[in-house]
Order: structure tokens, then sequence, then C-alpha cells
């Protein structure tokens, strides 16, 4: 028999989750599939490389601002043009502002929901709910601070969505005085307001439905993440860390070298392909020392990182990794919160630095050649490939995005939270939910898994005895 | 809203990169008061209702269905048809549904190069075996030979334009649909509300079009600069945004009305702000233009291509 949850919802782009459940009605395998692909690769070929970072950001209308970053910065390497320190750090408060909305969105409109809302109807299992629940003010604040960091986003990049102001070399406008004082004043809310949304999350994280929860799946897989030169989490720079499932740092490495690392292996039921470790090797989808599967995101930074920047999220990073290495999936969503709380710091201190105001803005960029680009999307490791022709012009394009990189994680965490929720072919909306927060945590972005081929919501359906026994639309 | 009835939305994406759905998330404190006025029944980016919840629904019961995105699969092709067959009013919202944006570029090749580009040549997959991803006991739908805009799989009311709507486009678009009225936005061109409009030249003396990351910006009109914008043939409605980022314009908002091909209207601009030439200048401009397609019809090759270039090699 077979399961299916058609389409998955709550989550960017499109999927799909399939359930086999063996004789008895328990689940022998599932199966999280993504059946889009839009071919990026192929058509930003002949394109102008400065085109890249507006072409590509359209992988993901979510986190455009990943892959607008991504591209400048391989096209900063592939113009051997560094872009001035300034423009580096307005960089870099864009990608804090990103980092705070995409979190802010994940924790209250899209996964979060599971968390702060429970076992509750689909009717209810929306940001509608959780404002008839929790009351409109904090609906209101939701949508106050989630506002403030796409205007930031809007002030530096020109839009508040796909914006245009990374270029080769640099940054394409500035930030005037009164400007900046905007931004401090918006980041200082935004730091009470992550604030606020640690204590909303905590009552939950103290709670017994918390527990089981965390029961639903744990992972010992590699880790992989951004660190700065203290190995502290960073979202926009830094070398690539990666440690085993015992925290052990098993490499720490440039970004450009990323490639020698990992390889993708493909599953003909998947558009969307599995990364791993290249020296431990694919073993099929199964976790320990053993298995070159690893995880990227909130969680796998906090664990491949020595602490956090700024000194409130610092402490909470103490207390998250007080006894090592953190394995339960849904604790992403307590990695989450800490780097909103970060963010929302960074941005107001970057707001306050000397260099922000600055008119040097960009380095020209000199004769082309390859470049690699790597930061931290909001959902993990991000990484865009060029080569150029003489002319400036896109000879070969590769893009692994960080949901890819959690692709076989993600079908584990799946099939784990399936093996404990159905029991004996007994199957209903509140029970597909569970298995479906079982992904959300990774707060996957199948848009951008999918920019391959094509991208929407996911679907589960249920197979018993080679049949179609329930479509999961969750209304079985 | 006393003795007002509640209007039934729906949102769905077909193969897009989510940013219309955060467009519509990024109405901000709005969003509060279009719920006052519609009921959302379905979107799946934020809501949990599934296909089957769709299929229930009565024929024409949803008054007005946004579908952002392109048609790329067959499941984009089948809920398409399906949510025009349950709605009065079907909108094509943003870029990919109207003309394709920048994910219509794939017509510029056949569905085998995508497929061998991506999972055989790829540099850093190992698929020795050569698997190409289809069904087994997995059903994946098929990814079609050409992606197709909305209007080119069914019938379609109105269109909001922009790579996604931006906000002063959008709120325009909602409070028309609201009412019933299916024609809105401007009918000029966005050199009309650019803020460097007052440079923008008659003629200009130029022996090569520069590359945006060429040349350092002076602030004026970047045709001025001999700088590509695609402001004269790109519809108004955005304010300008990118080029008050200092960077020109790529066209997103597609066509102004009434003008069928973006394309064609910019390369007559360019004709006529660079007057008569000899024949050598000519050639040395036109080949300082790089990437025609993708800079002239960056978002409407699906509109243009239908087809896709195939037809000369099948």
């Amino acid at each position: 028999m077979k399961v299916s949850i058609d389409p998955i919802t709550r989550l960017e782009g499109h999927g799909k989750i399939d359930i086999f459940l063996d004789d008895k009605g328990n689940v022998d395998r599932a199966y999280m599939q993504v059946p889009e692909l839009r071919g990026f690769e192929m058509f930003c070929v002949g394109r102008k490389a400065e085109d890249m970072p507006i072409i590509t950001a359209r992988i993901c209308g979510v986190c455009p601002e990943a892959h607008h970053m991504a591209a400048a910065k391989a096209l900063d390497m592939a113009f051997h043009a560094e872009p001035p320190e300034p423009a580096k750090k307005l960089r870099e408060l864009l990608y804090n502002a990103y980092i705070f909305y995409d979190h802010c969105l994940h924790l209250y409109y899209l996964g979060g929901i599971d968390v702060l809302l429970g076992d509750v109807s689909k009717e209810q299992r929306n940001i509608v709910g959780l404002i008839k629940k929790f009351g409109v003010e904090i609906g209101k604040e939701v949508i106050k601070h989630r506002r403030y960091a796409m205007e930031i986003i809007k002030m530096l990049g020109g839009r508040e969505i796909h914006p245009v102001s990374a270029i080769p070399g640099g940054v394409s406008k500035g930030l005037n005085e009164e400007e900046r004082r905007e931004v401090e004043s918006k980041a200082k809310e935004c730091i009470e307001f992550a604030k606020k949304s640690m204590e909303i999350f905590k009552k939950v994280f103290e709670s017994k439905r918390w527990n089981e929860l965390l029961g639903l799946d744990s992972l010992q897989t590699y880790y992989m993440g951004l660190v700065d030169s203290n190995n502290y989490v960073n979202y926009y720079d830094g070398d690539i860390r990666i440690v085993a499932p015992d925290g052990k740092e098993v490499a720490k490495i440039k970004p450009e070298k990323i490639l020698n690392y990992i390889e993708e292996h493909v599953e003909k039921w998947s558009y969307v392909k599995f990364p791993y470790l290249k020296e431990i090797g694919w073993k099929g989808l199964v976790d320990g020392k053993e298995s070159g599967v690893y995880r990227v995101g909130s969680l796998a930074r906090l664990n491949v990182a020595d602490g956090m920047n700024s000194k409130e999220a610092m402490k909470e990073f103490e207390e998250f990794r007080k006894e090592g290495i953190v394995h339960e999936t849904f604790a992403y969503y307590h990695a989450r919160l800490i780097e909103m709380l970060n963010a929302a710091e960074r941005m107001h201190a970057l707001a306050l630095d000397d260099q922000i105001t600055s008119d040097d803005l960009c380095t020209m960029p000199a004769e082309a050649g390859e470049g690699i680009g790597v930061v931290e999307a909001a959902r993990g490791v991000l990484i865009h490939h060029y080569e150029l022709d003489e002319k400036g012009l896109v000879k070969k394009a590769n893009m692994i995005v960080a949901t890819t990189n959690n692709n076989a994680a993600i079908n584990m965490s799946v099939a784990n939270a399936a093996r404990k929720v159905i029991k004996g072919g007994n199957v209903n909306d509140i029970l597909l939910n569970k298995i479906e927060s079982a992904f959300r945590c990774y707060d996957p972005c199948l848009a951008c898994a999918s920019h391959a081929l094509g991208s929407t919501p996911m679907i589960a359906n249920i197979y018993w005895k080679g049949k179609l026994y329930k479509r999961l639309e969750k209304n079985v | 809203m006393e003795g007002k009835e509640m209007k039934k939305i729906a949102m769905y994406w077909g193969a897009g990169c989510g940013g219309c759905d955060v467009s519509l998330l990024s109405l901000h404190e709005k969003i509060l008061d279009l719920l006052e006025e519609a009921e959302i029944v379905f979107w799946p980016c934020a809501m949990d209702f599934k296909y089957e919840d769709l299929e229930k629904m009565k024929d024409g019961s949803i008054d007005i269905a946004f579908y952002n995105g392109a048609i790329r699969t067959e499941e984009n092709e089948e809920i398409a048809k399906l949510l025009r067959k349950k709605s009065k009013i079907l909108v094509a919202y943003g870029s990919c549904a109207t003309e394709g944006c920048v994910i219509g570029l794939a017509n510029l090749y056949s569905r085998e190069e995508i497929f061998d580009t991506v999972y055989l040549k790829n540099e850093t997959t190992k698929n020795e075996d050569g698997i190409i991803p289809s069904s087994n006991d997995l059903h994946l739908p098929e990814f079609l030979p050409h992606l197709k805009t909305l209007e080119q799989v069914v019938k379609v009311d109105a269109f909001i334009p922009g790579c996604p709507p931006p906000k002063p486009v959008l709120e325009n678009a909602l409070e028309a649909l609201l009412q019933g009225k299916t024609e809105f936005g401007k009918s000029v061109a966005l050199c009309d509300e650019c803020p460097r409009k007052d440079s923008k030249p008659e003629k200009i003396e130029i022996n090569k079009f520069y590359r945006w990351h060429e040349k350092e910006d002076n602030g004026d009109c970047f045709l001025a600069q001999g700088i590509i914008c695609m402001g004269p043939a790109t519809r108004a409605g955005c304010e300008a945004e990118c080029i008050s980022a200092n960077i020109p314009c790529t066209g997103c908002m597609g066509a102004v009305p009434k003008v069928r091909e973006q394309g064609i209207s910019m390369l007559s601009a360019l004709a006529s702000i660079l007057g008569d030439m000899d024949e050598e200048k000519e050639k040395e401009i036109i080949e300082s233009l790089q990437d025609v397609v993708g800079t002239f019809y960056k978002y409407a090759t699906a509109k243009l291509l239908p087809e896709g270039r195939l037809k000369d090699e099948s």
C-alpha cells in the first residue's frame, strides 16, 4: 500500500511524499519527491556574466538574496575583482536582513505553525489560525518586523524581492546617513522581536509535546557550514567547515575547494540529486559515520561552529550546544531562532560600522575567467560556479543549492517520522501532517532544489500490496 | 464588511520561484485588509489544502484564482485546467504565467539537451549508469517538451505583470479585480516614471554599447551612457526600482500594452536614438550587442517562441 501527500504544503516549491506500507500496514519505505525542474544550468549558458545575479535570483523568490549573492561572489572571483571592504559590509548587511526575514517567514507562516499550533485541523494550520490563537497583535508584530527587514533589503538592493545591487566587484548602491539611521533603528526593534520570538517558542520547547516532536527523528550525520576566522557562524562569507557526527572537524576549506569534497548521486525517482561527501562515499539513505550523507542549514551551522558573532545570540548558542552536537531534526527550529536573533544583532552592528556609509563601492572587473561563490542560504550552503569566455559570457554554470544538500537527510527524516506515526494502516490528516512536519524542519525550498528543471507543492500516496491505497491529501 | 459577501480567492504556483507568493505576503499589513474582503480557499505555499480539496469544489465557485509560475510539467498543466474550471476569473499573476519569464529561456534548448546537461554532463554528478529520472512505482509528472505561458494552455481573463508584481502594481490590480475589473495598470513606458528621465537623449553618439559592469555610472540616463536599459520598451508601474539602485531596467514588466513584442520595440527605440550612420559603424555597434535574446527577450522568450526553436531540428 502506498500513501501520498500531494501537494506537500507550507513550503517553497513543489513536492510530494510517497509512503509504502507492508502487509501489516506499517511503513516499509517513504520518499519525498520533487516533481519539477527548470533547467537553469542550461539556459544560463550564453548569457552575459553580469546578468547572473539577476537571472539566478529567479531560482527562488523566497531566498533570491542568497542566489544573488552567491552569483555576485562567483563573479568577483571570475573577474578578479575583490570588492572593497565597505561593499562587502553592505552586502553582508543586506544578507543579514534576508536571514532575518526568511527565518521569520518560516517560524510564523510555514513550518513554525506545526510547533506553535500543534495537532489542529488543516483549516487552522496557517498564519490566519496562528493569529486566531495568539491574537492579532502578535500577527501584526510578525508582519511589521518582516516588513522592516524587507524594507532594508529594498533600500540596499533596490527591490524587496529579487534585489539587483550586487554586481561583479561590489555593489551599485551605498547608504546615506539618513538611511543608515533608519537601518539602525529598525535593526534595534528586530533584536527585541527576535528575543520575544525566542520566548514564545521556548514555552513550547519546555512542553511534553516538544519531547514527542524531538523523538520523531534524529540523524547521526555529518554537518557542513560556513564559519568566520573565529569559527563563529557566518552567513555571507568565510571557510567551509565539515564536522563528523561526533563533532570532530573533518575539514576546513576555502569555499572554492568545496567541489573537491562533494559528489552528487542520481536516483531514478527524483528530479533532485543527492549530494554526499566524496571521501566517505554514497551508502544509500542511511546515517552514521560510514555514510557520506551530510546536513546543512541552521542546525548544521550551529553544529559546525564554536559560537556566534553577537552577544545575545552567543548566550543562546552556549545553552543550545551545552551537551555537544545536536542531532534531533526538530532542533532546527531552536537553531533558527538563535540565528534570527544573531542576524538582527549583526544588522545593528553593521549599521554602526564606520565604513557603512562609504562610497567606495566597487572594484572594476578585469579579465574574465572562472569563479565559485558560496554563501549560507537560510536553509544551508549554496554554491554557484561559472566559467566565462573571454567576452564575459557564461560558458558553463552549475549551482548546488541548500535543499539539494539536504535531500538525502530529508528523505530519511520523512521515512523515520512515517515509521513512528503510521501503524496498522491507520492514517489521518493529523498523522500525515506530523510526517510533513519532519521535512518542514529543514525549511526546504523545492523551488531552489528544482532549479535544474521546474517547481510546486507536495503530495502523498500510500501504496499497499502494490496498489494505490490512499492518496494523501490528508482527508483519508 | 457587514452584509458583504466574502470573495473566494485561490493562489497557485506552477513552475516558478515562489517570489509571486512572497509578493502577496509582502503586501505586509495590507494583507489583513485583503482578508476582510476575501477568503483564501487554496494556497499551497501557506495553507494545507490539497489537490483533492480543490477537486471537490464546485465549478466556478472560486471568484478569483491567481496562477503564478509557468507551465513546465504535465502537473502544472492539469492544475491550470482544474483552476480554470473552478474559477470565475482566472488571473495570470507575474511574469512566468504572463510571458514565461527567465525560465522561458529554456525554450532555446530541447528537453533532451536539458536532461543531458543537468544529469549527465554535470561536473559534480556521479552517474555512471546514466540514470535519467523517470517514473517507476513513484510517479514523476512529465517534463513537457517546452515551457508554456498560462494563456497558451487555458483562457486567461487578466494579467498582472512583473517579476514579481511590484507592490504598487499589485495593489492596483487587486483593487480592480475585487471590483470585477480585468483591465488595470499603466499603459506608458518606464521612462515616464524614471528618476533619470531628464537626461534621456534624443540622439546618442557612440561607437559601441557598453555592458553595465564595464563602465563607471555617471548617474545619467543609461542609454545616454551607451548602456542598454529596457525602459523605453517596458511597461511602467514599478516606480523604476532597479534604476533607483543604479541598475538599468531589464524589462520584467513586459511590453507596454498594445505593443506585442518588447524586443522589437526596444530595437526600434535604439535605432531611433542612434540615427543614421555608415554601414561599418552600424556593424560595429550591432556586434557589441551581446546575447541579443537574453537582453531583449529575457522575460518573454516563451511568449515569442511558444514551440521552442525546435521545429528546424525535428
